[in-house]
């Protein structure tokens, strides 16, 4: 466990001396703001028009969560953003160390190859997080201004499933950084990756057999049941083996290393 | 403390290291002399835990390097031939880091530090970020981190690459400051380094060990001459006649051959190829001629391959 949490503080420092994190947390923050501001402005101006028309035809307004439709259209936009940026957090996380020659100081030290990853893992996590956490702002505006007010659970398990998402997009974006001792490499293959899931994520919109299996693979559409307040075993399961996946690929590449060099 | 036994390493086709057989004692400094690409770093690697061998078994401290490698890793202080460093951190910052994944206890690490940097002549820097260092400071961070859990065993890879004579000087006297307390193995393409601060040395050459001996041993063998083994058919006594009116050569001993002929070793004083010569004196002799060669490449070859790299530097 000390070893863990030596690594994972070293590599935290790594992230706060490096100016890729804070373009990634700058970036991040911008769009996410950015997205918000247009997405409360957006249905704001849908449910007035939908107020109007109920007048006009004389029926009851319409029954409407407006805080619920702002941060389910929110965390859509935010998955998409972390599967964009997400490589350039990942890209160095071991080319870097590869490409300096301080992994054979770390493969050299009486730690496993287990808690040099799950320190560098546990480590990007933490960043994410601290990425993420700055957005709540948002929620605590709209629990102030909003009537009738905010209920937080559903926006606290949407956060959880953005986390979960935010995480496997980490394992898997360690390992494919493990591959190559070039972190724009890396970069590419990670976002080529993520572009695909993206993909497959609209593939399944449609429907038929096909899209079935596609929407059940889909790492996007998990993370919708969590933004409905639902947690879902069936989605915790499906994120933590992704999860899981990425850091035994990791395990091995690495492991491999000792073979190949 | 450290005992080699057989060690090979294959990658795909090649072999960059076979059947290294070696064992150095508690307190010994050993050198590694080898051109270039001789398989000095995979050994060390493979000793330091980096790669795994494909065949052959390693001790140190007792301990088998692939059974028990964490044990192995507390007790080797590594420093590969471009020193492990992260360029964004305080020369503290990183030493303090490296000591704690090394297993240094907490309550000993200020004092770890303090020594490790007295020793390595590195006070003045603490705060510095090492991108901001200098090349031969930079070494001695370097070697300062293999220093700092105080380990039994040091292997040092090319300690002195790159540095400036003057540079190259610190860092040969800061090691044999550190030998006695430590074993130590480094290695270098250098002889005149190695003779200098190795008490035994192991001359590898594409992946063999050529030989083991200290430097003061190896120096006569340097003054001895290169080989041309003979085999011929006819009288063995007209033809050493023949040769022994020949200049330049110093021995010529009998020598049993594969075929039906009569064979002869010759040593041939340093600097002369008299190959053409004896191929006269025999044939003169009115012997047949059956086979010639230089006997490979004498130690004294490698070794001058080595000798020559180096220049400049005096210490």
């Amino acid at each position: 466990m000390r070893n863990i949490g030596t690594l994972w503080k070293k590599e935290l420092n790594m992230f706060f001396v490096s100016p890729i994190a804070y373009v990634v947390l700058t970036i991040f923050l911008l769009l996410a703001g950015f997205f918000f501001n247009s997405i409360v402005v957006r249905v704001v101006e849908f449910s007035i028009q939908e107020m109007i028309q109920a007048q006009q035809f004389g029926g009851p307004p319409p029954e409407r969560d407006l805080t619920q439709d702002i941060f389910r259209a929110f965390f859509g936009v935010l998955s998409t953003v972390i599967l964009f940026l997400m490589p350039m957090l990942t890209m160095g996380v071991f080319a870097e160390e590869k490409r300096r020659g301080t992994m054979e100081l770390l493969m050299t030290s009486p730690v496993t190859h287990w808690q040099i990853i799950l320190g560098k893992f546990l480590a990007s996590v933490t960043f994410f997080a601290l990425m993420l956490i700055p957005t709540l702002i948002h929620g605590l505006f709209v629990y102030l201004y909003s009537e009738p007010r905010l209920i937080w659970k559903p926006v606290l398990s949407g956060y959880l499933g953005i986390f979960l998402l935010g995480t496997v997009l980490i394992s898997m974006g360690i390992f494919i950084s493990s591959l190559t001792e070039n972190q724009i490499i890396a970069a590419v293959i990670t976002f080529t990756l993520f572009i695909i899931l993206w993909v497959i994520d609209f593939a399944a919109q449609g429907t038929g057999l096909v899209s079935e299996i596609l929407r059940y693979m889909s790492v996007l559409t998990h993370y919708e049941d969590f933004s409905k307040g639902v947690i879902d075993t069936k989605s915790l399961i499906f994120y933590g083996s992704l999860i899981l996946l990425g850091l035994f690929l990791t395990s091995s590449s690495i492991e491999s290393m000792r073979w190949r060099e | 403390m450290i005992q080699v036994e057989r060690l090979t390493k294959r990658y795909g086709g090649t072999t960059a290291i076979s059947d290294v057989t070696f064992q150095v004692k508690k307190g010994e400094i050993v050198g590694f002399l080898g051109p270039n690409g001789a398989g000095k770093t995979t050994t060390m690697r493979i000793l330091s835990g980096f790669i795994s061998a494909t065949e052959g078994r390693a001790r140190v401290g007792g301990y088998d390097v692939f059974e028990e490698p964490l044990e192995v890793k507390r007790r080797i202080g590594y420093m590969p031939e471009n020193p492990p460093l992260y360029q964004e951190f305080s020369v503290d910052a990183f030493l303090a880091f490296v000591g704690r994944i090394k297993g240094v206890e907490s309550e000993y690490l200020n004092e770890r530090l303090e020594t490790v940097k007295r020793q390595c002549a590195l006070e003045e820097v603490g705060d510095r970020l090492i991108r901001h260092l200098s090349k031969g400071f930079r070494q001695r961070v370097g070697l300062a981190q293999a220093l700092i859990h105080d380990p039994d065993v040091l292997i040092l890879d090319e300690p002195t690459v790159g540095l400036d004579p003057k540079q190259i000087i610190e860092v040969r006297e800061l090691i044999k400051r550190l030998a006695g307390e430590h074993t130590i193995i480094l290695s270098s393409h250098i002889l005149p380094e190695v003779s200098m601060t190795c008490q035994r040395v192991v001359i590898i050459n594409n992946g063999r060990v050529v030989a083991i001996d200290t430097p003061d041993n190896l120096k006569s063998t340097q003054a001895g001459g290169n080989l041309v083994r003979l085999e011929f058919r006819g009288e063995e006594d007209r033809v050493r006649q023949a040769l022994q009116s020949m200049g330049h050569l110093k021995s010529i001993q009998p020598e049993a051959t594969a075929g039906t002929g009569v064979g002869l070793r010759i040593e041939v004083e340093a600097g002369f190829d008299e190959r053409a010569g004896i191929a006269r004196a025999v044939i003169h002799s009115g012997a047949d001629l059956l086979e010639l060669k230089a006997a490979g490449p004498s130690l004294e070859e490698i070794f001058l391959k080595l000798t020559t790299e180096e220049s400049g530097v005096e210490a």
